[in-house]
């Protein structure tokens, strides 16, 4: 399946050139050298970024539909249990239909780690990485870097205060960032490739035991920049979660290298 | 002559069943696997001697599974002390029971040769431990079916939680600890037992 998921990588290009729509779901970012808001022991000098390219926008669950409806390993009522918990896709009416609690342009939820790493593999992508996630994340509607800028911060922390509890509005509303990028603050949580590589040293939920050794290395990550509460909410909320976890508000975007 | 062709013959078995993820195992039995086993994970992991098997060959029989690397120095040598001092707790009969399998998270430096030389250097019978490193784009996902965390570092080393998982013969987890050492848990060491008591 992996060759399989390489072969199509280096047909897609060709593709894309063929049928526009598939080009257009991506925008290429261009590498670079990136400040986490984590503070990597590993890498002082900050993250080097390859250039890649983001979906512009995080899929739906029209896509979604078209997926599991291709590969009915992922429906909600045939998919492992260890891969996906009983809450996976539960928002839809039925295993192949989405009803009016799942919207087709809505961006999908209630989606395990796995099922969104098997959704960008069918189309020859991948989930992009933690440090892709937040470089495309740093930007505003003009800025690649807007991090600093405090009135920034407001905006995205304004969100965090909303009540969780109203419908999520369709994607690619918002106003593309200075990449192209859409809704990557706003809307939903999104999935990384590497949401288990975030071992934050403010997670003790294990330490209990004092002969645990829960890391090995050179420890866990700390908060570099403690003022950016967005991206600390965004790495313990993924730092929590095991691959088969599925939330109300967590979605994905894939990523796929640059052409 | 004879034996050559039946290593011939396993071989080309072993790559047919690793190559058809649709019927995992189905040489081995025909009931499907249980939807909360770690083998609905297709991983194909090549050992200390070069052999390639998805690991749901391992079906049939408790594994313990945990992952590691070879160049780390600090916890990895723990995980062997670990499944070790285990073993030490076993009857002969329950040794033979219990596969004892070790994953690489590194598998672009863990080599049939890498792997092999822990094998030697900690005098691991080859009959029960195997060593192994699944393809780089399966560690992810071999990590979370296990609930392994884990980091490369830029300088090559990982952060990682260690975790022994303790699966029964159809690769359901029955126990689990993140106690490394020579002096193992008590009860995860009473759910091997059981495991490798079970008929």
């Amino acid at each position: 399946m992996r060759r399989l998921a390489a072969t199509l990588m280096v047909l897609l290009p060709i593709a894309g050139i063929a049928g526009g729509v598939t080009a257009s779901r991506y925008v290429g970012l261009p590498g670079g050298t990136f400040r986490s808001a984590l503070q990597y022991e590993d890498a002082k000098a900050g993250v080097r970024i390859a250039p890649f390219a983001l979906m512009r926008e995080p899929v739906t669950n029209a896509q979604f539909l078209a997926f599991v409806t291709k590969h009915p390993q992922w429906r909600r009522d045939r998919v492992a249990s260890v891969f996906a918990e009983s809450r996976y896709l539960s928002h839809w009416r039925s295993a192949t239909e989405l009803g009016p609690a799942a919207l087709p342009q809505q961006p999908v939820t209630w989606v395990s780690w796995f099922a969104a790493d098997a959704y960008c593999q069918s189309i020859g992508a991948r989930l992009p990485t933690w440090s892709q996630w937040e470089y495309a994340a740093a930007a505003d509607e003009t800025r690649r870097d807007a991090r600093q800028d405090p009135a920034w911060r407001e905006r995205i922390l304004a969100w965090y205060s909303r009540p969780s509890n109203t419908a999520l509005p369709r994607t690619g509303l918002q106003t593309p960032n200075a990449y192209g990028v859409q809704d990557l603050h706003g809307l939903v949580w999104e999935w990384t490739d590497d949401y288990s590589a975030l071992l934050v040293s403010g997670d003790n939920r294990n330490q209990g035991d004092a002969d645990t050794a829960k890391f090995c290395g050179a420890g866990a990550l700390s908060m570099d920049d403690r003022e950016n509460y967005a991206v600390l909410m965004r790495v313990a909320m993924l730092s929590s979660l095991e691959g088969a976890d599925a939330t109300a508000n967590l979605g994905f975007r894939c990523a796929r290298s640059a052409k | 002559m004879k034996p050559a062709i039946l290593k011939f013959l396993t071989i080309a078995a072993l790559a047919a069943s690793a190559a058809s993820p649709a019927a995992p195992g189905a040489a081995k039995t025909a009931t499907p696997l249980p939807s909360d086993s770690v083998y609905q994970l297709p991983l194909p992991l090549t050992d200390q001697d070069g052999r390639t098997a998805d690991w749901r060959q391992r079906r049939g029989k408790p594994q313990l599974v945990s992952m590691f690397y070879t160049s780390c120095q600090y916890i990895c040598p723990l995980i062997v002390d670990s499944g070790k001092a285990i073993e030490r707790q076993l009857t002969p009969t329950q040794q033979k029971r219990v596969g004892i399998v070790l994953i690489s998270m590194d598998p672009a430096r863990d080599n049939p040769a890498a792997l092999r030389s822990v094998v030697d250097k900690r005098k691991l019978d080859t009959q029960r431990w195997t060593l192994a490193a699944p393809p780089v784009a399966d560690v992810r996902a071999a990590a979370g079916v296990l609930g392994v965390r884990y980091r490369q570092l830029a300088d090559g080393e990982f952060n990682h939680t260690s975790a022994l998982v303790l699966l029964d013969a159809d690769g359901r987890v029955l126990a689990r600890t993140e106690k490394m050492g020579s002096r193992p848990d008590p009860e995860f060491v009473e759910a091997v037992r059981r495991a490798a008591s079970a008929p």
